[in-house]
């Protein structure tokens, strides 16, 4: 199965590209671009002066991948077996399963009719073994192939060697040595091939991959297991406003089907469907996998009055969207009943109500600039790190932003004496500092000024830690400017 | 509803502060504090110091106007060896609503609220509530509260709490020494109410209620302290 561009561009040439080591090569190209001559892996700026209106787009390997897993899982519809092959294909084991589509023909044509639907052209091939399906959808003559176990050397026979799933350094010995069809290869005594080739691995091995596809060597099919999906439908005869009557039976539905399976919702999406045809989707998530039917219920608190029901809907549904497995502990047997919750529970509520931004791990960083020191990371799904003492005396509180205030000191650079904050007077009594803080160069603007801090007391003792940006003759901008920055105790 | 016994019958814990002593940390219950004005960090400062060190985090709410107003806890300056769960809300009525929910987790070592000004949702029901949920989970829970009025409450013990001048820098006579700080306890439903000077040692973390004011300045004042119960 080949990703190709666009039906919107299937006429002219077009290419996907990716970074190669000297500049962009071409990573896929479309039928059209073929037929010019361009192949994977030639350079981009080559094939631009073979067809100069060339269009060329980036390709995105990663994205292909995820879109090729979920298509996978889809093309289980045919039969229960599948796996991904390779980076642009797929393999579907149909042993027992095409009569149910009516015979082997009929179930390609239906797997072209549906996967063209998509928007995706294929080359499909059916085959008694993985490795003749692979040789000929990709190198057979016609889109569609079907192989009985009967005529394989015959059909395989004309095929070039690529079309044994070999690596590069093994294709360019056999093609030095003269063997450039699958045919030949077969002609060469099974001896011979078997010392050349003894120690070699499966993709250098054109022995083991012809025992392959003639079925002598058996390659069965594992596919990887599909995650379980964890969904509560409720179904109601009338439309109705408010599911706040239905949420706790769903969420015990959806724990249920968690419990049996033993895994733990990480994420939760409730949807209504509304009568006029709107979907209103609901999400929260947990900081760690939970299958308390109660807990689940609690964090839709407050969020429900959001919810726009419209003129009243008649479905609702409540998913795991993201779970986790998740093992059963066991409490103990004589522990009394009480309603304490664990941590990762209280984050999980706090979060669900107030949003990610606001339930926060204050985090140290690595800066002097005050405002800079003090990150924060979103409480849900992160451990707190150990305070670290700081090793300068810091205030208790932080203003952000710091506050300007109206300052009487010695110029130029001696200590504040008075200053205004918040249309107060405070006179200084003592004061400590200055403690400088240059400004960081690799990260701020040009032109940011220093700062000198000073750690005073007022008259009634109240401690603050005031600074000045800059200096009168620094050359980026006038007089300074004085802040108020913090408290201390 | 009936009215709960005393939760914790006034031991050694819990017993009336004297001065030349260290203030023992906070029993689990509702206690309020008031900084003396809205810009002052030594109720802050306080609070931490009370907050029993049992390893769990700290839930730290704020409200917005507090936020801005009070400014954000600084982690480097907090000298607390726990870590800090920090809630940025908008009302005060998020605050107590992120309180309760604090109270209910055993596992944090105590819950700090920051309630700007006398909304309607800070009433005597609410303060009940936090009260009574704190004693059954063994949470302290403390109120700051700034710029407001010290009206009908259910919190256990009250707090004003003012800067006071520093002591002396052993090495700069300019600097400013080791904090000390006029706290009032204006209201306790197990101690005896009264005024203390304490001096907070950040080496050590004690605070401890001066008997010698090393200044001299209040040591005509020395006998009253302690004796002048208000309420």
């Amino acid at each position: 199965m080949k990703r190709s561009g666009k039906a919107l561009w299937d006429d002219i040439p077009f290419v996907l590209t990716r970074e190669g080591h000297h500049g962009e090569v071409v990573h896929a190209a479309n039928a059209p671009a073929r037929a010019l001559g361009m192949a994977r892996d030639a350079r981009l700026v080559d094939m631009r002066a073979l067809c100069p209106d060339l269009r060329a787009q980036p390709a995105d390997p990663r994205g292909d991948h995820e879109a090729l897993k979920k298509l996978v899982f889809w093309a289980r519809r045919w039969c229960p077996w599948s796996a991904i092959d390779g980076e642009d294909g797929f393999v579907l084991d149909t042993t027992g399963a095409d009569h149910l589509w009516g015979g082997e023909v009929a179930m390609l044509a239906d797997m072209e009719a549906r996967l063209s639907v998509t928007g995706l052209s294929v080359r499909l091939a059916i085959a008694p073994t993985w490795g003749a399906a692979w040789a000929l959808a990709r190198y057979g003559q016609h889109d569609h192939e079907v192989c009985d176990s009967d005529d394989i050397a015959a059909r395989l026979a004309p095929l070039p060697v690529s079309a044994l799933r070999l690596d590069h350094k093994t294709l360019l010995l056999l093609r030095r040595l003269g063997l450039k069809t699958i045919g030949m290869l077969a002609g060469v005594p099974r001896l011979s091939l078997a010392r050349r080739f003894s120690r070699a691995e499966l993709q250098a091995n054109p022995l083991l991959r012809l025992d392959q596809v003639t079925g002598d060597m058996a390659e069965p099919i594992s596919g990887p297991k599909e995650a379980p999906r964890f969904l509560a439908v409720s179904r109601l005869l009338e439309p109705i406003q408010d599911p706040t009557s239905y949420l706790p039976a769903l969420s015990e539905d959806v724990c249920a089907k968690l419990d049996a399976q033993g895994w733990g919702a990480r994420r939760l999406c409730l949807r209504i469907y509304r009568t006029d045809g709107e979907v209103r989707v609901l999400n929260t998530a947990t900081s760690s996998p939970s299958r308390d039917a109660g807990h689940l219920v609690r964090l839709f608190d407050g969020k429900l009055e959001r919810l726009d029901p419209g003129f009243g809907f008649d479905l609702v549904t409540l998913e795991a969207s993201v779970a986790e497995p998740m093992g059963v502990a066991q409490p103990r047997l004589d522990e009394p009943a009480q309603e304490d919750v664990h941590l990762s529970r209280l984050l999980d509520r706090l979060t669900a109500r107030f949003g990610m931004g606001a339930v926060t791990w204050p985090r140290a960083r690595e800066s002097h600039i005050p405002e800079r020191a003090q990150g924060h990371v979103t409480a849900l799904g992160n451990n707190p790190d150990p305070i670290a003492q700081a090793p300068r005396t810091r205030p208790l509180r932080l203003l952000d932003p710091p506050e300007p205030v109206g300052v009487l000191y010695a110029v130029p650079e001696g200590p504040p004496a008075q200053f205004v904050w918040r249309r107060q007077v405070h006179r200084i009594a003592r004061h400590q500092g200055p403690e400088r803080i240059a400004p960081e160069w690799w990260r701020t603007r040009s032109g940011t000024r220093l700062r000198d801090y000073y750690c005073v007391e007022d008259d009634s003792g109240r401690r603050f830690w005031l600074y000045r940006e800059g200096l009168p003759d620094d050359g980026r901008g006038g007089d300074p400017y004085w802040y108020l920055h913090g408290m201390f105790a | 509803m009936s009215c709960a016994p005393l939760p914790h019958p006034p031991d050694a814990n819990v017993a009336n502060l004297r001065q030349g002593q260290a203030v023992p940390a906070s029993p689990a219950t509702l206690m309020e504090v008031f900084p003396d004005t809205s810009v002052d960090a030594s109720a802050t400062g306080f609070v931490l110091l009370q907050i029993p060190r049992k390893g769990g985090p700290i839930l730290w709410a704020q409200d917005r106007l507090s936020r801005y107003q009070a400014g954000q806890p600084c982690l480097a300056g907090l000298g607390t060896s726990l870590p800090v769960l920090h809630a940025e809300l908008k009302r005060p009525a998020d605050v107590l609503w992120a309180l309760e929910e604090g109270l209910r987790c055993s596992a944090l070592s105590g819950v700090i609220g920051e309630i700007w000004g006398d909304p309607a949702a800070l009433d005597f029901t609410a303060t009940k509530r936090l009260a009574m949920r704190a004693e059954a989970s063994g949470v302290p829970v403390w109120l700051i509260r700034r710029s407001c009025v010290p009206n009908l409450s259910a919190a256990r013990e009250r707090w004003r709490i003012a800067a006071m001048p520093s002591s002396r820098h052993p090495d700069d006579a300019q600097a400013p020494g080791q904090p000390r700080w006029r706290l009032e306890l204006f209201r306790s439903r197990w101690r005896k109410p009264g005024v203390w000077v304490a001096s907070y040692d950040r080496k050590t973390r004690r605070l401890r209620l001066s008997d010698q004011l090393s200044d001299g300045s209040m040591a005509d004042h020395d006998e009253t302290f302690g004796q002048s119960a208000v309420g």
